[in-house]
């Protein structure tokens, strides 16, 4: 090995910038790592979900009637609001970030306050309908001992089974919890990035983090894109 | 990375797309179309709704390649679940669909 | 001063990542990629004990064809935590979490990985799930098989099913972290020059392995927490009796698994590369087709998974398609066998402890990945599914695979770790004893599976005894074998002759700097202007003695 390794001059670092972690040359390179990583994660989140819709197909192909029996004495109307309200949250969350890049401190503060307002008011009209369930004994098994899962309040179409109904709820609280979960999460960031740009931390020259946690907001949005048909709506057209 | 500043009007035009689609999936969902098309027209707009978020909210739009392959690898990963799993499904003769 | 000086005369005190401080909480709350790989490793030592003792019962047992030292329902416990203990929190883990966490940034000559404190949580969740299986163990154990099969998981065991299904779900997010750190780190921190085609193979492989990790992962954990809440709530699932597919478990749980045993390959090919570049002195032959190899390995593991239900009851045409994927999915791992072999043609090889380690591994992983092509032939496999030959065959990838590359990966890189030597002596008994010990162990098993004998059974009929005789032999000798370098390692760390920071001379990047390295791996950042695997030109090479050595240019 003839050449030396080491051409020794460094980089020119970013010493300037109080964010800079030491192990990354500048901030360029840091911004970069922690984009791909979020991508990375979200990948991981997709194939979670995944897992889940994939049960819900099959289980729907198999038992069309029970499903959309079930799905229509679901609260449709409660369900459009939430809709409405994710996707308006996910709008002031990309308004969060447009804010911290251009600089306007007052409406990043706002947008991310609205975000996490819309956020707690999605999980308020879950537990609403979560609770209208529990009054109806549509919570599925025996998880709550004192109220055992009973259809008899469910309209059953023809050829729908009992047991195939509960198989839907089953699935029904499964994937919103887990979106409900990730939606507690990600009100937790934001209310940790909220905090942080009242401290004055963020701006147009560092806004990765902003950007980061509206990537995780917007996923979670995209699940319940999916969800909100094809929970709420399946059977809708068959109750006429 | 996304240097670029998406300007407010494009997020606008989004969110009020999202909404028109909001809106024409609760409609679709009422109406009795032939066959399996309600599924086919809800998952549709699903997807191009989902398709608006994570081209413009989410950059993808403006981002650089190796986000774009990362986020259509997961699609297809999943995909792959999906078919695999049904080869099985569709092809029984026992606990048919 | 010659290459082989394997030591020299002990230096002043220098700083490296070891001694820059001491103290427990500067390693239990240190963001040194390279600590955090000596955290795992002593944690990853310990379960791999725990996981031998259970197999040390199971060939106990299996001495006598009576079921005779263990209940069977014992016997069900036992194994079912072995392979639970020794596939979750040994194998998995195994490379990419020591050698992945301590090399990946040297290799690409980066300061440390993207997301340091993310590394340390990614072990504290690692333990975290490790105490919850231990408590599982320890609470009554579990008895459904590391399968988890339902509708007997969920329904009719009675052990602890959902706290062991916790804690791999637990480990599987330290899993997860460790992935998504290794990619990120190679696509953004590479040193100026060191561009993807000059990456050693070990950074390719790891890299195909966190891909794995970063697809495969979250399907297991969301599989278990359905398992979980069926076995609390009695929902139907996975339950023929609510209209749920038992076998719907099963397609979930090996989406995961199969990719998973990539996961635990692929970094010891990755080990294997730089063993038989460096120990042969000669650049791999057909460099891009073993790294492409790998990412094919990566992708296609996910295609196969049908292969683990072709007796579950799942359609035949599905598992035709299996069938033929299991096949396709042989032919980047054989690449990579005949690349290696080439690479050897004509090399300067010198038989080192690593180096036996690699030449190991290529023929027992020939001989688990053909006996895996016997399997993926659907007619082979309905006679030897659940017997031995399975156990066998999974077994020469496992150990004779992935634990060799382990092992020798270990050695190679014990200088630059530890800064000191083993006795190379020692070193090559040992190899040569858990060669020996674990042939010994597996082979016989092939035979008596193809015979017949049915595992995770814990009697069997005593035409089969001979086989198990041979085998539980083998296992003491392989028993003894692990134990030699667990003692000779330790004990170099205090008296081992002090390593030079390039013992063998060698280009890599990892060798460039000191041994131990200090915390910011190298002094200043290198440049990078040559290729992978760039020896010296022979003629710079003279004999002496049993190995080659170079002369060394005063750098």
């Amino acid at each position: 090995m003839a050449e030396s390794y080491t051409v020794g001059h460094e980089q020119a670092p970013d010493h300037a910038h109080a964010a800079l972690q030491h192990h990354f040359e500048n901030m360029e390179q840091q911004r970069e790592a922690s984009t791909l990583g979020m991508w990375v994660f979200l990948v991981t989140e997709i194939m979670f979900f995944g897992g889940m819709f994939l049960a819900y197909t099959l289980y729907r192909s198999l038992y069309p009637e029970a499903f959309a029996s079930a799905s229509n004495h679901l609260d449709l109307k409660l369900g459009a609001i939430n809709t409405v309200v994710l996707i308006l949250s996910s709008f002031t969350m990309a308004m969060a970030v447009y804010s911290t890049q251009v600089g306007k401190r007052r409406n990043q503060i706002i947008s991310l306050a609205l975000t996490l307002l819309l956020g707690a008011t999605f999980l308020g009209i879950k537990a609403v309908e979560y609770h209208q369930k529990y009054e109806d004994s549509l919570i599925p098994g025996r998880i709550i001992s004192s109220r055992p899962f009973d259809a008899s309040g469910v309209h059953l179409l023809p050829n729908a089974q009992p047991h195939n109904v509960e198989m839907f709820y089953w699935i029904y609280f499964a994937m919103t919890g887990m979106h409900a979960v990730h939606m507690i999460i990600g009100i937790g960031i934001i209310a940790v990035i909220l905090f942080f740009s009242i401290r004055g931390k963020y701006g147009p020259e560092y806004h990765n983090p902003v950007e980061v946690s509206g990537l995780y907001w917007h996923f979670v949005d995209i699940v319940w894109i999916f969800l909100f048909p094809l929970l709420y709506l399946l059977g809708r057209h068959l109750e006429h | 990375m996304s240097e670029h500043i998406v300007p407010v009007r494009v997020y606008l035009m989004i969110f009020l797309a999202l909404m028109v689609g909001t809106a024409l999936t609760i409609w679709a969902g009422l109406q009795d179309f032939p066959g399996p098309l309600n599924v086919v027209i809800a998952l549709t707009i699903a997807v191009v709704k989902a398709t608006l978020v994570v081209l413009y909210f989410m950059h993808v739009r403006y981002s650089s390649r190796l986000i774009w392959v990362i986020f259509a690898s997961a699609l297809f990963w999943m995909g792959i679940l999906f078919a695999l799993t049904f080869s099985d499904y569709w092809s029984r003769d026992w606990f048919q669909i | 001063m010659k290459a082989m000086e394997s030591f020299e005369a002990p230096t002043p005190a220098r700083v490296n990542y070891l001694n820059v401080t001491y103290g427990l909480k500067s390693w239990l709350l240190t963001k040194d990629h390279k600590r955090i790989a000596l955290l795992y490793l002593g944690s990853i030592s310990f379960f791999f004990f725990i996981g031998g003792l259970y197999a040390m019962f199971i060939r106990l047992e299996l001495l006598t064809p009576q079921g005779d030292l263990l209940q069977s329902t014992t016997y069900n416990k036992v194994f079912t935590q072995h392979g639970i203990i020794m596939v979750f929190f040994f194998l998995i883990p195994s490379i990419p979490a020591t050698l992945g966490n301590f090399l990946v940034p040297m290799m690409i000559g980066a300061k440390d990985l993207a997301f340091p404190r993310i590394n340390l949580l990614s072990w504290y969740i690692y333990m975290l799930g490790g105490i919850v299986t231990i408590y599982s163990l320890l609470a009554g154990g579990i008895d459904t098989g590391w399968t988890f099969y339902t509708p007997f998981s969920t329904t009719f065991s009675n052990s602890y099913v959902v706290a062991a299904g916790l804690g791999i779900f637990i480990s599987g997010f330290s899993s997860i972290l460790t992935g998504l750190n290794f990619i990120v780190t190679i696509h953004t921190m590479r040193a100026p020059g060191m561009t993807w085609f000059r990456l050693p193979l070990f950074i390719w492989s790891h890299y195909a392995t966190s891909l794995v990790m970063i697809l495969g992962t979250p399907v297991i954990a969301i599989t278990i927490l359905l398992l979980a809440f069926e076995r609390i709530a009695r929902i139907g699932i996975f339950d023929p009796a609510a209209g749920g597919d038992p076998v719907l478990f099963q397609h979930l749980f090996w989406f995961y698994s199969h990719p998973a045993v990539y996961i635990m390959v692929l970094p010891s090919m990755g080990v294997v590369s730089e063993l038989i570049a460096n120990f042969s002195r000669k650049n791999i032959f057909g460099y891009s087709f073993v790294a492409f190899s790998s990412l094919a390995i990566a992708v296609f593991g996910f295609l196969v998974w049908g292969h683990h239900l072709f007796v579950s009851g799942q359609s035949v045409y599905a598992g035709m398609i299996f069938s033929f994927l299991s096949f396709a999915v042989a032919i980047p791992s054989a690449i990579k066998v005949f690349n290696w072999t080439a690479t050897l043609y004509k090399g300067s090889i010198s038989f080192e402890t690593p180096m036996l380690y690699a030449l190991g591994f290529i023929g027992m992983f020939t001989i688990g990945g053909m006996t895996g092509l016997f399997l993926a032939t659907l007619a082979v496999d309905v006679h030897v599914t659940d017997t031995y030959f399975i156990v066998a065959h999974f077994h020469y990838i496992m150990v004779g695979g992935a634990m060799f590359g382990y092992l020798g990966g270990l050695h190679y890189w014990w200088p630059k770790i530890s800064g000191r030597m083993y006795p190379d002596g020692w070193g090559r008994f040992s190899a040569l004893a858990i060669f020996v010990g674990f042939n010994l162990t597996f082979f016989p098993q092939f035979i008596a599976g193809y015979l017949g004998m049915p595992r995770r059974y814990h009697a069997y009929p005593p035409e089969f005894q001979i086989f198990n005789v041979l085998s539980t032999a083998g296992a003491s000798i392989l028993a003894v074998g692990y134990l030699i370098p667990a003692i000779y390692l330790v004990w170099s760390m205090r008296y081992g002759k002090i390593a030079a920071a390039n013992p063998w001379n060698l280009p890599g990047l990892e060798w460039q700097t000191s041994s131990p390295p200090p915390t910011e791996n190298f002094e200043i950042t290198p440049i990078v202007t040559w290729e992978a695997y760039e020896f010296a030109p022979r003629e710079e090479t003279e004999v002496v003695g049993r190995f080659r050595e170079e002369r060394v240019e005063e750098v």
